[in-house]
């Protein structure tokens, strides 16, 4: 105790601490932790492993009440990844991360390697990748240049990355929103197969066994903010020593994908860890933490991109496409040489210790000696303070539509807005065929579906919603939760696990800790309620500027399985004479949906009650339906409410239909409304009075002839498959 | 010895990024461009010169569809 | 048929056309750094981003070992088919005329192609009559097709025009509407769409890029017998 740092130089003080992000308090505990002032590189590790990105310190308290537990569920958070049983000796693993910040700087290296990143936690499990998907946020795009701007580019990154590590992109979402204007949204999630028995963990375990560096070469990529350690003074020209964006490259992460499974297929590694966000820094102290050990890191051996690093620049360093792996000293030489067939740079940087130490040397100087348990478990968690918000926080849309708009009109309307339009536009710059499992393609049906080797099915879907959570953070988190279910069981899926991305605002302002909260507690009950574990996720707060925090922005990835691919869902039209029927106790309302938004209605305070109860029985019994073929084609209501969902299985099945609803108080309303556990499904007659018996049940209409033909309390709406078409492709404008 | 070796797209062929550039610059408040193309450059340390042009004909550039400029005067 | 389709690093879709070569015969992978083709029946160069299309789109993978025997086996009569960027490494190496070039729009574009059968006079296409439509997906940046015009003559004159992409639904400004091609011999292959995806229409919209797998196979078995 009262010892001197080890190369202690001109010793940082808390000055350098709060510049690096830390508060004076967190500062005096590292160092009563460490019984003496930390020094430059120990510092900078502390200040990244103790920030909100790394530590989760305002959400992991809340996290903690979510659900992890389940019988599908073979690993919980806390890993690079979840992953569940899919049946076959098979596992599943999945995850989504955010990218939001670097997609705001340059949003098509910024989506890349928000790709790049999550591909890496999956095969670090020993999965390998086998569907990409990605929800998008961005401000309007009619009128802010900006968010077509970072539209194109981040669906270009996705793509590109994507496309060129062969890995399928098969769904995800894009929504548009003033709130989302200077703070965008990048969500990507990714998904991978691997035996169940041979999953990898991270901890690092051993002593005396190697660390190895592997894949790409260090640069200065991501260091900006610890840069006030520099021990040089960084003059103006120099800024591009410290570049702030991260280029991802694909092929190289080709590379290191296929290098990794090779050495857990040849059972070489003892543990596998990607390098992220913090770099080795992260890396290495987690795994050592996991397994209780210590590291012993050696800086000069890292291969380097740029001369003259400094060891705090190198453990801080965010460059892409590398991987951290535990092997046995015998096993080194087979590892390099796994590594030289792959092309891919490896190193032995480290052994693993008995100490507990992180311990940095640079060749024989020690420049760094902290305990592991301090870094990565010690940093403070703090409760969040949250206070319902007294007012509206966010302003009302501006209004395109009159309040009293025709049904015909409010339906082109609603086809054309940029939260509704075909996304074909974007998706058709995906490859979402290859590894050849896909049998449901984007727009074909509500979920994508995935071929196992048995015969049966994946399913997946990713949903979130900012505008309805932001009218009412518990209830509308619920509304996401039911409504990744409902895709699933359209499809004939049933869940087996679930991830999730939390995006909000700043933590600290209490309105924001209430929609957090309140979005968690959502969160947590609806996974209860469906018996669906969450596996893992991510956490990305402080989006907000100026101009106020972003929606509270809850994302749910889930994915669920069916036992035959053969009978997976549609959601198109398909049989001219088919009845057309709404499924379920839908139960719709205007305010806080799509209708409403082009009205320019303001949020409502809280949304309705949702019957969670009657909205799962629906899914089962959906579910069932589609397994047992009973149906031509099934269709959660969703944005736009039943008239939009209608012609959405119009156009996928290029088949028109002829309604009639009757008479009715409110017909925009049962037209247009919004809210959980309605499906439009079509199929023979006698298919859906079986359904009814099975849950409650309404036929409208038929399918038949090439137009929409809609009628109710004497209005009439008629419009060609062709006039709906070319609504619906809104969107091609923002691609040329 | 440093060489820098400009690959360009052989004329007469349709240049879509050359015309996505000439369209974007107006629309920036650039007036009076045209005829714009994108190549490549290619920039090594070589001991033997005289060996670039054989190496632009064999690997840096496709003469099919590709002209070379080697920046010393020398061209294919 | 023993078919073998080549591995680079940066190769995507190498384990799809195995699958589907599968189908109709036995299908290897050859290493790009390996110089042994196994004795293989066929030579299959697959989509995928050799090399990161580094420089130019195959422009790498061309030079490696496993090429070097693929351009002798081909000179010998073997059959070599290139799909998507087999078919740009093809051309780089000479055993195809004309070059690939950037999409006319720019942008990468999956989507289902509508292909019209030019020539049925190759081992690739003789399960085929001339006038066959066949709808198989195409899934590229670089995939427009260019050959100076006189050698587009020569080679439509000679028959090497296999495919076409359906008038009106060209997708890259390929000149001619130009998919597919083959050489003088007619046993070098390439085109931009990819028939390893649609040989099952629980995974392909249709099963038409069977068609030419199963050509290949009879072409081969056809040569074994007689």
């Amino acid at each position: 105790m009262g010892a001197s740092p080890p190369d202690a130089g001109v010793l940082p003080g808390v000055e350098d601490a709060v510049a690096l992000g830390l508060t004076p308090a967190e500062y005096d505990l590292i160092r009563d932790k460490l019984g003496r002032p930390p020094n430059q590189v120990e510092l900078a590790m502390f200040s990244l492993l103790w920030s909100e990105h790394c530590a989760y310190k305002h959400s992991k308290k809340l996290l903690r009440t979510l659900p992890t537990e389940g019988r599908h569920v073979l690993m919980g958070p806390g890993e690079n990844a979840g992953a569940v049983d899919v049946g076959g000796g098979l596992a599943c693993a999945f995850k989504v991360e955010s990218h939001n910040h670097p997609s705001a700087v340059e949003p098509f290296q910024g989506a890349a390697t928000g790709v790049g990143g999550i591909l890496r936690d999956i095969f670090a499990i020993g999965a390998r990748p086998i569907a990409v998907l990605d929800s998008l946020r961005f401000g309007e795009p009619e009128t802010s240049e900006r968010s077509r701007y970072l539209l194109d580019r981040a669906v270009a990154g996705i793509g590109h990355y994507g496309n060129s590590i062969g890995v399928p992109t098969v769904g995800g979402e894009v929504y548009f929103e003033a709130p989302y204007e200077h703070n965008c949204l990048v969500n990507a999630m990714a998904l991978g197969l691997g035996s169940k028995d041979r999953l990898m963990t991270s901890a690092a375990a051993g002593v005396g066994n190697v660390v190895v560096l592997f894949g790409a070469s260090t640069g200065r990529d991501g260091i900006g903010g610890a840069s006030v350690l520099a021990s040089a003074e960084l003059g103006e020209g120099d800024e591009d020593k410290r570049p702030t964006v991260q280029v991802g490259d694909p092929f190289a992460e080709k590379k290191l994908l296929e290098c990794s499974l090779e050495l857990l297929e040849r059972g070489l590694l003892v543990s596998l860890q990607d390098l992220g966000a913090a770099g080795l820094t992260s890396s290495a102290s987690e795994m050592a933490s996991k397994g209780g050990v210590g590291i012993d890191l050696d800086v000069s051996r890292v291969p380097l991109r740029e001369a003259d690093m400094e060891p705090f620049e190198i453990l801080v360093s965010e460059s892409q496409e590398r991987m951290l792996c535990v092997c046995a000293p015998e096993r080194l030489d087979e590892v390099l040489e796994v590594c030289g067939k792959w092309e891919v740079h490896g190193t032995a940087i480290g052994e693993v210790t008995g100490s507990g130490q992180m311990r940095i040397f640079d060749a024989d100087r020690l420049v760094g000696d902290m305990p592991v348990a301090a870094l990565v478990d010690d940093c403070p968690l703090y409760d969040l303070a949250p206070e319902r918000p007294g007012g509206p926080l966010y302003p009302p849309p501006v209004p395109l539509l009159a309040p009293d708009v025709e049904p015909t009109e409010a339906l082109l309307a609603l086809l054309r807005s940029p939260n509704v339009a075909s996304r074909l536009p974007l998706f058709r710059q995906y490859d979402w065929l290859v590894q050849s499992r896909t049998v449901r393609r984007p727009e074909e049906a509500d979920a994508a579906v995935l071929l196992l080797p048995d015969g049966a099915a994946l399913a997946v879907s990713i949903d979130g919603s900012g505008r309805r959570v932001a009218a009412d953070p518990y209830r509308g988190t619920v509304e996401v939760v039911l409504e990744c279910a409902a895709n699933l069981a359209c499809v004939g899926a049933e869940p087996l696990g679930v991830t999730n991305n939390l995006n909000f605002g700043n933590p600290e302002k209490p309105y924001v800790a209430w929609q957090l909260t309140e979005s968690v507690r959502g969160l947590g009950d609806a996974c209860r309620a469906l018996e669906t574990a969450v596996v893992g996720g991510n956490v990305s707060l402080y989006n907000e500027g100026a101009a106020g925090p972003i929606y509270p922005t809850p994302v749910v990835g889930m994915v669920g399985r069916l036992p035959d691919a053969r009978r997976a869902g549609r959601l198109g039209f398909a049989r001219p004479g088919d009845a057309v029927a709404i499924a379920g106790r839908f139960r719709p309302a205007l305010a806080a949906g799509e209708l409403a938004k082009l009205c320019g209605e303001p949020l409502p305070d809280g949304l309705p009650e949702v019957d969670v109860a009657a909205v799962r029985a629906a899914i089962e019994a959906i579910r069932g339906a589609v397994r047992d073929g009973l149906l031509t084609s099934c269709h959660d209501i969703a944005e736009g409410g039943f008239l939009v969902a209608v012609a959405e299985c119009c156009l996928a099945g290029g088949a028109g239909a002829v309604l009639d609803l009757g008479a009715s108080d409110a017909p925009l309303v049962e037209l247009f409304g919004e809210g959980p556990g309605g499906f439009v499904v079509s199929g023979a007659r006698e298919a859906l009075e079986e359904l009814r018996a099975r849950v409650p049940l309404d036929v409208f209409g038929e399918v038949g002839g090439d137009a929409l033909s809609v009628r109710i309390a004497g209005h009439e709406v008629a419009v060609g498959l062709a006039e709906l078409r070319a609504a619906h492709a809104e969107l091609e404008r923002f691609f040329p | 010895m440093r060489a820098r070796v400009l690959i360009r797209p052989k004329a007469g062929i349709l240049d879509p990024q050359g015309i996505a550039v000439e369209r974007a610059l107006p629309a920036l408040g650039f007036s009076g461009v045209s005829n714009v193309h994108v190549g490549r450059l290619i920039e090594l340390d070589v001991e033997d010169p005289s060996s670039l042009d054989a190496m632009c004909r064999r690997l840096l550039a496709n003469p099919l569809i590709e002209d070379y400029e080697i920046l010393d005067g020398r061209s294919g | 048929m023993k078919a073998g389709v080549v591995r680079f690093p940066g190769s995507c879709d190498e384990v799809d056309a195995q699958l589907a070569l599968s189908r109709v015969g036995e299908a290897v992978l050859l290493w790009h750094a390996d110089r042994d083709l196994q004795g293989v029946d066929a030579v299959v160069v697959p989509g995928g981003f050799s090399y990161g299309d580094y420089l130019r789109v195959g422009a790498i993978a061309r030079f490696s070992p496993a090429m070097e025997s693929v351009i002798a086996f081909a000179r010998e009569g073997g059959l070599v088919l290139g799909i998507c960027n087999g078919f740009q490494v093809l051309c780089e190496a000479g055993l195809l005329p004309g070059a690939l070039l950037p999409n006319d729009h720019l942008r990468f574009r999956c989507a289902q192609a509508e292909l019209e059968v030019v020539s049925a006079d190759t081992p690739f296409t003789r399960g085929c009559s001339p006038g066959d439509r066949l709808s198989i997906p195409a899934k590229h940046t670089t995939g427009r097709y260019y050959a100076p015009p006189e050698e587009l003559e020569r080679m439509e004159a000679g028959g090497q025009v296999v495919l076409r992409y359906a008038a009106g639904t060209n997708p890259n400004g390929s000149l001619r509407d130009i998919a597919g091609v083959c050489n003088a011999e007619r046993n070098v292959f390439g085109l931009m769409p990819h028939p390893e995806h649609a040989v099952d229409e629980l995974t392909g919209a249709s099963a038409d890029g069977l068609r030419i797998f199963a050509s290949m196979a009879e072409a081969v078995d056809g040569r074994v017998a007689a």
